[in-house]
């Protein structure tokens, strides 16, 4: 990526070089080393480049950890000589680790919690968004300050009037304990959200909304069917982190859904005590090990890591072009 | 007066467009807040009938801070580590942020990797992480310069490096979302200016200051805000799980708990505005 200044900048120095008579291997090893504008020299360059790379490792360790020792049998695992690359391909552990997480059910309640809410929210922050960025009316400042005012108020402080809440309607252990906060706009994070579409509704331009108020369409058609279109990539964005973050939540989870519901995470902290409750008694008793556990923890994020080696292009370029940073 | 009528029209359709939030935020915010408020001075009682509350002043605030030694403990412990983190944190995500921003080959391919643990950044994987050892540094600490370091530091410096070393990997861990903030607003900054202090003759280094810092110094407010945020609501953090489990306590309670999330929320509130506060002055003397 040469740009224009640099490109003026090398041939005034081979000029210089040329009248001078300097050496032209010196001057063109110096360009390469350094580069001409400070930021594009070969050295600088294996910087960066090791830069990443290190700490990408330090990023990735856990996870090549995690994938290196679900696959080792116990003989592996006792070998001091084996360090990263398993003996056999053993795959006992992940057997055991699914019969343990009860994996199929399990992930289709998963789903079940996750998805719901997080279609709910998306819709609902889409609306609000929409409101806040193309309407003007009283007391519009207070309440976006409102709305700002709910991210940094901890669930914890709402947890238990919402749990007796919930209770006394018989709503808990139920999805309800999730989906209705987050249909009405006060799920996980939905500040962030309605942030992202209010940016985005912001840029929209005038010109359109007017040119179909001509044809005659009105408000809750034009956001149906010219704004909400053209936030695609927003839509996007909101969803998949909407969708992580309901699925990483334990917490909330545990205590609202009580013994009617489960997730993956919430399987996986009970991973020892359901393992014991399996596998001791049996005739041929078995010691949970490490491997076994890493495969349960691996088994447990897969369906994350698959959706986002689909989506990543996705969650990186959304944030750019959703404006989540404002202008 | 038609005029008048449009407009008011207007602002009514808007307003139905922000009714479903209205209504949330009094049902599911604003009265859970206050319900929570009056319980904290309450004993809680539930009885087969429903529950049962008894006035008793702020007997759960001074049995917080006088007779429950965990919470204060506990408390201060996270407070400390929240001091510690966020500026590594955002220190760290503006670090990598800017390297992903250099003209580099592979640029999607590191950026998948920063951006992993948003995705698994759930509480009983990185327990279960933890409880294998594998979120500190592989052996760091038999390198000879890292022990005479420590035994060259005393108490309070002691604490923050051992502290350091044994959960890097968990504090580098939290800055995806950051990572992508400041990605964000590095490309959205103009080529422009930089080329103009070029030729001004400015060095990387000084436009980095000049340009670049003042230029993002917004997206550090948003960004320290969103850290100790998340940093506080998070499932591993023992308050959240102190107050989780007083709450079914037959000798506490929902009342002491209660009483217990008031005053987190009120510490939280004061960390925020000081940590704010102070970037925001002197940001404001730096830069302008």
């Amino acid at each position: 990526m040469e740009t224009k200044l640099a490109r003026v900048q090398k041939k005034r120095m081979k000029e210089y070089a040329a009248k001078v008579g300097m050496n032209d291997f010196s001057t063109k090893m110096k360009s390469f080393l350094l580069g001409v504008q400070g930021n594009n020299g070969f050295l600088f360059k294996v910087c960066v480049y090791s830069l990443l790379i290190g700490i990408g490792f330090v990023y990735l360790f856990p996870i090549i950890y995690m994938g290196s020792y679900s696959f080792k049998s116990l003989e592996d695992l006792l070998n001091p000589l084996v360090s990263w690359i398993p003996s056999t391909f053993y795959l006992d552990n992940y057997e055991v680790a699914y019969r343990v997480l009860d994996m199929l059910p399990t992930l289709m309640e998963t789903l079940y919690v996750t998805v719901i809410p997080s279609v709910a929210q998306t819709a609902v922050a889409a609306i609000i968004g929409y409101g806040f960025a193309r309407f003007e009316f009283p007391m519009k400042k207070v309440l976006f300050a409102l709305v700002l005012i709910t991210f940094i108020i901890p669930p914890q402080v709402l947890m238990i009037p919402r749990y007796v809440f919930f209770n006394e309607l018989e709503l808990v252990g139920s999805i309800f304990a999730f989906l209705l906060p987050a249909a009405f706009g006060q799920g996980l994070n939905s500040a962030i959200f309605i942030l992202i579409f209010y940016q985005f509704f912001r840029m929209m331009p005038k010109s359109l909304e007017e040119a179909a108020h001509l044809d005659g369409a009105g408000h809750f058609r034009i956001f149906l069917r010219i704004a909400l279109p053209m936030a695609v990539p927003a839509i996007i964005i909101s969803f998949l982190f909407s969708f992580v973050w309901y699925w990483n939540e334990t917490a909330l989870a545990s205590l609202y859904f009580g013994n009617e519901l489960t997730t993956l995470p919430i399987q996986l902290e009970k991973f020892n005590a359901t393992f014991d409750k399996l596998y001791t008694g049996d005739a041929e008793t078995q010691n949970i090990n490490e491997g076994i556990s890493m495969a349960g923890t691996m088994l447990s994020i897969l369906p994350l890591l698959i959706v986002y080696f689909f989506t990543q292009r996705w969650f990186v370029e959304g944030v750019d072009r959703s404006g989540i940073t404002g202008e | 007066m038609k005029q008048l009528s449009l407009k008011k029209k207007k602002s009514l359709l808007g307003l139905s467009f922000l009714s479903p939030w209205i209504i949330g935020f009094l049902v599911f915010t604003a009265f859970p807040l206050l319900y929570s408020l009056f319980l904290s001075f309450q004993k809680v009682k539930i009885t087969p009938s429903g529950i049962k509350t008894e006035f008793i002043k702020f007997e759960n605030y001074t049995y917080a801070f006088t007779v429950d030694a965990e919470f204060t403990q506990i408390l201060l412990k996270f407070l400390r580590e929240l001091v510690i983190s966020t500026p590594i944190i955002i220190v760290f995500s503006l670090i990598i942020a800017l390297l992903l921003n250099q003209p580099i080959r592979m640029k999607g391919f590191f950026r998948t990797i920063f951006f992993l643990p948003v995705i698994i950044a759930s509480g009983p994987v990185i327990t279960d992480l933890m409880e294998q050892d594998v979120t500190s540094i592989p052996s760091i600490e038999n390198y000879a310069i890292f022990a005479m370091f420590l035994s060259n530091t005393d108490g309070f410096l002691n604490t923050i490096l051992t502290y350091l070393m044994d959960n890097l990997i968990i504090i580098l861990w939290y800055s995806g979302v950051q990572i992508l903030i400041f990605l964000a607003a590095l490309q959205k900054t103009d080529r422009q200016i930089y080329e103009a202090a070029k030729i001004d003759g400015a060095s990387n280094w000084e436009c980095f200051w000049k340009v670049t810092l003042p230029t993002l110094f917004p997206m550090i407010i948003v960004n320290l805000i969103y850290t100790i945020v998340t940093y506080s609501v998070f499932a591993l953090n023992p308050v959240v799980d102190h107050i989780q489990s007083s709450m079914f306590d037959i000798s506490t309670g929902f009342g002491y708990a209660s009483a217990l999330s008031w005053v987190y929320f009120v510490v939280i509130t004061i960390v925020l505005a000081i940590g704010v506060g102070t970037v925001a002055i002197r940001g404001n003397k730096k830069y302008t």
